[in-house]
């Protein structure tokens, strides 16, 4: 695979914008916009792992917010109960989400579709209820749900609290989009999108399905886990009324309105779900989930691969950028893309027609 | 013994309410292949136009048949707007313009009637009457309703030829409009049907959780539990599992986990039934094409 | 001798793949045309695309003079053309009763459609035997009959059949057509037959067009062209 200019220019590219967002907001906003900004991140995270699963992977998730409340509470509770430091949970917070994703991975290998994603809104309506369950409410705080203190910057460097929880969540931000990128790219991501858009295709192709997409699923719980671990901390609160159904649904709105299978897209999605309730609210109480449902429903008539396939094709063609950075933008949501299913199997170009449709129902 | 009883009966009464909202997302399932995650939300919003054409003075029935006539005509608008481009749409699309549906009727509702909590009359006063009291006087008129609902749109699909043409359009649309039907209405109109059932179905429901724009989510949940155990592509299917969600629920919720988890339940027959047998207890084997 | 259909220079196709490249062809009122050619010809594209199911590109239709090329499915439906699909188009989960009565959707007329059913139990008294079963459980030969009937119900003008013999063994097919000369000798029907089977069709009809690759290169009287040997030979393999 060619490793010269796109990709180095991808990588640059990113890593610029990182540094400026370490080094700029820190010095010049203010504690409240940081806030705003770490959870952008967070947020940004979470939307990463879903798209990891729908968008990369095809595989329709209305329940991530159940991932983002299992790594909340790791942590919480470990910081809480056990006196874990904040950044320890981060790892334990990782496995575990990883973990239960794969266990609902398992049977969500029968479904397709719709009836995953019917599978996983049912699971985030029951969460809150799931969480408020009395034989736990030792360890979960119950209704009142758990308290935890806000970390200190370490090494007693004279920053505020909130600039160092912004550069930690950062930190742990561009290792895990640095992470997404290179796998989406590699093997495993052609793998994942073969089975995406011509699942019965790849598998004759010898793809092993059952193991990709629970691995799959592993690794998007695992991101939205760690989110919810972050977010957690910025908040220092978590309780079960918090992780409501429409938790995912945000997700969901982000992931779709930001551009379903784009890395970057997940940053415009977080961006999205953080400052619009915001300025929504202003106008009423009402106003947020409006404008999320009027945006999204425009989104999915106007332009279906959300703000980052928009961005992207414009700046393609001002810049008449090559199609190789097209390759990671499969920017038709459930088209077929024979190219994937070749490649992932190391086949060489061409082979397979193209048979169209999306797999599942 | 008596406790059984109670619980099977209240668990048809909820039974009822669930096969209702099932059957409404049956049909447009059969209809249209999607899943209307926003039939909940439409319900509440029915139940709350009840409650204001009711607080405005109109007697129950009469603020009844207007609600079901109004969200008849909102289903229809809501399908020929907005769903008629998403019919070939691909499902993630599909699935976000649902999602959308949902958080717009959403907010719409608590922006009209705002937040608070607000109790919804019953029709069928008095405590509990028959059975020696295992069932109250809301629980045996909600199930008669539900019942003549279900009966009601059993005998218009089985025997009108209006019933007829939207199960050929939903069965075979291109062979319906070679016999002359105006398969998109028919789409518009099982829509209006789905919403009025819906709404029916909510204002059985309020008296007893109580109205807030978040009133239906967990219904949904059981409705969904029930058309799955039931065959997401059968009517008569759905029905019955919307009855057995609502007796298992009950049974359940007094005897295994507590009334505080019941609706862990209702995922994990969910799940049970995806994974055991997907097409449902009376559904049609789902087959994946090459 | 008016033509109830005319096509002209029609040209229809699928997305970006054309299929018809401007054909001429019509049908005479009261009489049975024959569309015949091989596999991919564009035979059921032509059917199609008179029913309005398909992208006219160019050229227009003509029923009864009047122009139904851009008419929506429905609307021609109603003008009196019944369409036999290739694959029957049965409504598969309905019994052959709702099968028969949504053939008669359109109609008011309940004394009129009474009769029509017991003509059509005339022609097909298999359908009588099976009112109640559910369509799918046909046969394949008794599904035809079915499509047929339900096109029948709509007291059609004109009848466009596609591929009946398709799937079906010699045996049935012949009695399928053995009645189709029945009806088209009682119903004062047009029809026009799309057929692979080339002698069939030439018995049955008056004229005759041999469709190749989206093009009529075979046009006239059918006793003329079954009497051609070269004809025969060349285009329709026997």
């Amino acid at each position: 695979m060619n490793t010269a200019s796109p990709t180095m220019r991808t990588f640059t590219l990113g890593l610029a914008v990182w540094v400026f967002a370490a080094v700029m907001p820190t010095l010049l906003m203010s504690n409240y916009h940081l806030f705003q900004l770490t959870m952008v991140v967070v947020y940004a995270i979470a939307i990463l792992g879903l798209a990891i699963l729908t968008g990369f992977n095809g595989q329709i998730s209305l329940g991530h917010g159940a991932f983002y409340a299992i790594g909340a509470y790791v942590t919480a509770v470990l910081m809480y109960q056990y006196n874990v430091p904040y950044w320890a949970t981060l790892p334990v917070s990782a496995i575990v989400c990883a973990g239960v994703g794969f266990l609902i991975g398992l049977p969500a290998l029968r479904l397709g579709g719709l009836y995953l994603a019917l599978t996983t809104f049912a699971l985030a309506v029951a969460v809150p209820q799931i969480l408020k369950v009395n034989a736990l409410e030792d360890l979960t705080g119950g209704v009142q749900g758990l308290v935890i203190d806000k970390p200190d910057p370490p090494f007693g460097i004279d920053m505020s609290a909130d600039q160092w929880i912004y550069l930690f969540a950062l930190g742990v931000g561009g290792l895990l989009f640095l992470l997404a990128w290179n796998i989406v790219r590699g093997r495993t991501g052609r793998a994942m999108m073969a089975v995406r858009d011509h699942a019965l295709a790849a598998e004759a192709m010898g793809i092993d399905i059952a193991l990709l997409k629970t691995r799959t699923f592993a690794l998007s719980a695992l991101y939205t886990g760690v989110a919810g671990s972050l977010g957690a901390i910025v908040i220092q609160f978590v309780a079960p009324d918090s992780f409501s159904i429409f938790v995912s649904i945000y997700f969901f709105v982000g992931l779709l309105v930001g551009g379903v299978s784009s890395i970057a897209g997940a940053i415009l999605g977080g961006a999205f779900i953080e400052f619009v309730p915001n300025l929504a609210e202003s106008v009423s109480k009402a106003a947020p989930g409006a404008v999320y449902g009027i945006i999204l429903i425009a989104v999915m008539f106007l332009m279906p691969s959300g703000a980052a396939g928009a961005i992207g094709s414009l700046v393609r063609r001002s810049f008449r950028l090559g199609t190789k950075s097209a390759q990671l933008r499969a920017t038709e949501v459930g088209g077929a893309s024979a190219r994937n299913v070749s490649a992932a199997a190391g086949v060489a170009h061409g082979a397979g027609s193209d048979a169209g449709g999306s797999s599942g129902l | 013994m008596e406790g059984v009883l109670h619980q099977v009966l209240s668990g048809i009464a909820s039974g009822g309410i669930y096969a209702s909202v099932a059957l409404a997302l049956v049909m447009i399932y059969q209809a249209t292949h999607h899943v209307n995650f926003a039939q909940g939300e439409m319900a509440t919003l029915s139940t709350y136009i009840a409650l204001t054409l009711i607080n405005a003075g109109l007697s129950y029935w009469i603020a009844f048949v207007i609600t079901v006539v109004v969200s008849f005509i909102l289903g229809v608008l809501i399908e020929r707007i907005l769903m008629r481009p998403m019919n070939d749409a691909p499902v993630l699309a599909s699935v976000g313009v649902f999602i959308g549906l949902l958080l717009i009727i959403n907010a719409s509702t608590g922006w009209m009637f705002d937040y608070t909590i607000k109790t919804f009359p019953t029709p069928f006063s008095g405590g509990p009457v028959l059975f020696s009291g295992y069932v109250s006087g809301h629980e045996l008129g909600s199930t008669v309703v539900t019942l003549v609902v279900l009966i009601a749109v059993y005998l218009f699909f089985r025997h009108t030829k209006l019933g007829l043409a939207m199960r050929a359009a939903a069965f075979n649309p291109v062979s319906s409009r070679l016999v002359g039907i105006r398969v998109g209405w028919m789409l518009a109109l099982g829509w209006g049907l789905a919403a009025g059932i819906g709404a029916i179905a909510g204002m059985m429901v309020a008296p007893i959780v109580f109205l807030d724009p978040n009133m239906m989510a967990g219904i949904l949940l059981y409705a969904f539990a029930g058309a799955l155990l039931g065959g997401i592509d059968n009517p008569l299917g759905a029905v019955l599992g919307g009855f057995a969600v609502g007796i298992i629920e009950n049974l359940a919720g007094a005897y295994l986990v507590g009334t505080s988890l019941k609706l862990t339940v209702a995922l994990v027959i969910i799940v049970a039934v995806l994974v055991v047998k997907p097409s449902g207890l009376f559904g049609r084997t789902v087959m994946s094409r090459v | 001798m008016s033509a109830l259909l005319e096509t002209k220079g029609l040209h229809a196709g699928y997305g970006e793949t054309r299929v018809l490249h401007g054909i001429d062809f019509s049908v005479e009122q009261g009489g049975v045309t024959a569309l015949l050619g091989a596999n991919g010809a564009g035979k059921t594209t032509t059917l199609r695309a008179i029913c309005g199911m398909v992208r006219i590109t160019g050229g227009e239709i003509l029923l009864a003079n009047e122009k139904i090329d851009g008419k929506a499915t429905e609307d021609i439906v109603q003008r009196g053309v019944a369409h036999v699909p290739d694959g029957r188009g049965t409504f598969v989960e309905l019994t052959v009763e709702e099968n028969l009565r949504l053939g008669a959707f359109l109609r008011n007329d309940r004394v009129g459609v009474a009769e029509d059913f017991e003509r059509v139990f005339g022609y097909f008294p298999r359908l009588r035997e099976r009112y109640r079963q559910q369509a799918g459980t046909l046969s394949g030969g008794e599904q035809q009959m079915l499509a047929i009937a339900r096109a029948l119900l709509l007291r059609p003008k004109l009848l466009l059949l596609d591929e009946p013999s398709f799937g079906l063994a010699p045996l049935i097919v012949q009695e399928i057509f053995g009645i189709m000369h029945q009806i088209r000798a009682d119903e004062g029907v047009s029809i026009l037959l799309v057929e692979q089977n080339a002698s069939l069709a030439l018995d049955i009809a008056e004229q005759a067009y041999l469709l190749e690759t989206g093009r009529i290169v075979v046009s006239g009287l059918a006793a003329e062209i079954r009497r051609d040997d070269s004809i025969r030979r060349s285009y329709l393999g026997y």
